[in-house]
């Protein structure tokens, strides 16, 4: 599918990259099946990995709108909730929800309806998708900057309504849920979160992929090119939101038990940081900068503990501490990659290849130009 | 202002000629109290090349933005193809506001996004070349193609239009190989150089499959080689695709050159219109272009 639009490489560069990729396809799936086996001795890293998919999901659909349509938005947190929520209500165990809803009970009108979790993902999703066609109706006609401030007000309003008391008997205010049951297997959860980003792709890929791009490039020229530019922005948010609620679905599920304080914008930012560190306008960018920031937040766990060395403690070393080097990395990122990991490029393993070897000249050429420069001034 | 009101819905489409493409009604655009376009009235017929020219300022792109929908005209009518396109007349504050020498019209106002305009077949090029500046040459026409494709948003995602998208990526590459664009189709639109950009330009537009072609200053910045080199690019193009163009030039010998009739545009007032000799020749055009002092005026 990608192939098609660069025809430049030739067919034997062509059949490397296919086997490159398939023997990483090959691997993720050896990898999938090794930690299904033995789920109970990598939880840890496996719950890693899950949290990493799902950013990931909701990082791409993130990246359709604000890298591919150039539309910001900052409601990621509040179409995750509506999916989240969703998910939630319609899969707890009936026989469960007495001691779920523990404080006022269900509301009967739900009290017996199950659906299987793949049908209230899907519904969670499309929940999202209609409350964002709802709003983009009045804010897409405007700049986007206006989109950012609204969804972001959107966004605390959904938390708001979920931990209202009057909405006890549906969302259980500020109780949150509990005892989603988890998925089936390993397997269905990457399955479904593979699904969602390869429909992003496919989708960014196809002509209609091509609109979006050409909107962020120019609205006027693209306007003038017969697009309806308020038709393909709703389009590009409304998709972007489907996924962003499928998202949700996946991390309520994955997570088990939810509540409003999930869905703050700390959230939301979060996701935007995973954009803006794997690259605006690059998929794969985006998948790698889920992984990297959530592992990352791992890594650095070591921060937090108290160092003793020599017997005498240092100081800083203390819980929280490690999102401030989380922090002072990520601007040191930004600072001197200002385009993110990947720019708007796509990750492949020719590219890899060669951003490995461009290393060493890297380097040189670095000491170069600084010398260089010094020569000038 | 006087209220008195002009009745000319469906006097004018029985009126117009066969061969009409498309037709300036008394159209005025005034921003607050700036009237940029002032009563502007022209028509272009099939097949022609029709120039409109006139100093900076004169309100020539600003028609052009009434034409496609960019701006919604204070008052007059838009018909393409003899049918009414776009009509407006002054209204909330604008009626009070308004300074047009044509007195407001009485009619239903008729409004079109560019994009609508574009679908009826008028396509067009910007001053400022407005290209997909990130996307290769290929996807900047392709993009185009967009509009007259079947597809939905599911059909697509899911490669069921396989069929259609091949076909639109034939008919791209085969009209980048008519404009000798076909090297260049995976360059970066913005890496080429300032002449092939206007050529993408062209070509994009020419995707829409316009019947109408406005060229908003194809020349700009050419020299007098390019400048010869577009001139027999837009005869051809005009033969090639049985297009009716219509520009705007400052050039004037590129318009002379190729035009079948020019209409020249002073502070938003049309002051002449003619064939390229007799606008040669016309005093008023001479005047407007190199300046009158008090006495003359």
């Amino acid at each position: 599918m990608k192939n098609t639009q660069t025809n430049s490489a030739s067919p034997l560069q062509k059949k490397k990259n296919f086997t490159a990729n398939l023997i990483t396809i090959i691997a993720g799936i050896a990898l999938i099946a090794f930690l299904e086996a033995n789920k109970s001795a990598f939880s840890y890293q496996i719950s890693i990995l899950e949290r990493s998919a799902v950013m990931a999901v909701v990082a791409v659909s993130m990246n359709l709108l604000t890298g591919f349509t150039g539309l910001f938005s900052l409601g990621q947190a509040g179409f995750m909730a509506i999916g989240a929520y969703t998910v939630a209500i319609f899969t707890i165990p009936v026989q469960e929800r007495a001691s779920v809803y523990y404080v006022d009970g269900i509301a009967p009108a739900l009290a017996n309806v199950h659906l299987p979790f793949w049908l209230a993902l899907l519904v969670g999703g499309l929940l999202a998708a209609g409350i964002a066609a709802l709003i983009g109706i009045p804010v897409l006609r405007l700049k986007s900057d206006y989109l950012a401030i609204a969804t972001l007000g959107f966004s605390e309003i959904i938390r708001a309504l979920i931990s209202a008391p009057q909405f006890n008997k549906i969302t259980n205010g500020s109780y949150g849920l509990k005892n989603i049951p988890a998925f089936p297997n390993l397997f269905v959860f990457f399955g479904i979160v593979i699904l969602c980003i390869g429909l992003m792709i496919l989708l960014i890929n196809s002509s209609y992929g091509r609109v979006f791009k050409a909107i962020r490039e120019d609205e006027v020229a693209a306007e003038s090119m017969g697009i309806n530019l308020f038709h393909y922005k709703e389009l590009s948010f409304v998709i972007s939101s489907f996924f962003t609620g499928v998202g949700g679905g996946l991390l309520a599920m994955f997570m088990r038990s939810i509540d409003s304080k999930t869905f703050q914008v700390t959230l939301t930012y979060e996701i935007l940081l995973i954009v803006v560190l794997g690259g605006i306008g690059s998929v794969t960018g985006s998948v790698l900068g889920a992984f990297l920031i959530t592992f990352g937040k791992e890594w650095l766990r070591f921060f937090d503990e108290p160092l003793v060395i020599a017997g005498v403690s240092i100081p800083l070393f203390r819980t929280g501490f490690r999102m401030v080097i989380f922090s002072i990395i990520l601007m040191l990122v930004v600072l001197f990659h200002s385009r993110g990991l990947m720019g708007s490029n796509e990750f492949s393993w020719p590219g890899f290849v060669r951003w490995l070897k461009s290393f060493p000249a890297r380097f040189t050429k670095k000491k170069k130009a600084v010398s260089d420069g010094g020569e000038k001034s | 202002m006087s209220t008195e009101t002009l009745p000319n819905e469906n006097v004018l489409s029985k009126s117009l000629p066969e061969n009409n493409v498309l037709r300036l009604q008394n159209i005025t655009m005034q921003f607050g109290g700036v009237v940029a376009v002032n009563n502007l009235s022209l028509d272009v017929n099939k097949d022609e090349i029709v120039a409109l020219i006139g100093p900076n300022g004169a309100g020539k792109t600003t028609a052009f933005n009434c034409i496609t929908g960019i701006y919604e005209p204070t008052n007059g009518e838009v018909w393409f193809q003899k049918n009414l396109m776009l009509a407006n007349r002054p209204h909330g504050k604008m009626q009070k506001m308004y300074l047009g020498n044509f007195p407001p019209m009485d009619l239903t106002p008729v409004v079109k996004s560019p994009d609508e305009v574009t679908r009826l077949g008028i396509a067009r090029t910007f001053q400022n070349i407005r290209l997909f500046h990130e996307l290769t040459v290929f996807d900047n026409v392709l993009i185009a193609k967009h509009m007259r494709a079947s597809q939905n948003v599911f059909s697509a995602t899911l490669r069921i239009n396989h069929a259609e998208e091949k076909r639109m990526r034939d008919e791209t590459a085969e009209l980048l190989n008519m404009q000798g664009l076909l090297k260049y189709k995976d360059d970066i639109a913005s890496s080429l150089p300032y002449g092939l950009q206007r050529r993408l330009e062209i070509a994009r537009a020419l995707a829409t499959g316009p019947s109408l072609l406005l060229l908003d200053e194809p020349a700009a910045g050419m020299n007098p080689q390019e400048t010869q080199e577009l001139a027999d690019f837009i005869k051809q193009l005009r033969n090639e695709y049985r297009l009716t163009i219509f520009m705007i030039e400052h050039h004037m010998d590129l318009v002379m050159k190729i035009s079948n009739r020019i209409y020249v545009l002073d502070f938003g007032r049309q002051i002449a219109e003619g064939s390229p000799e007799e606008i040669q020749n016309n005093q008023r055009v001479i005047d407007a272009y190199l300046g009158v002092g008090e006495k003359d005026a």
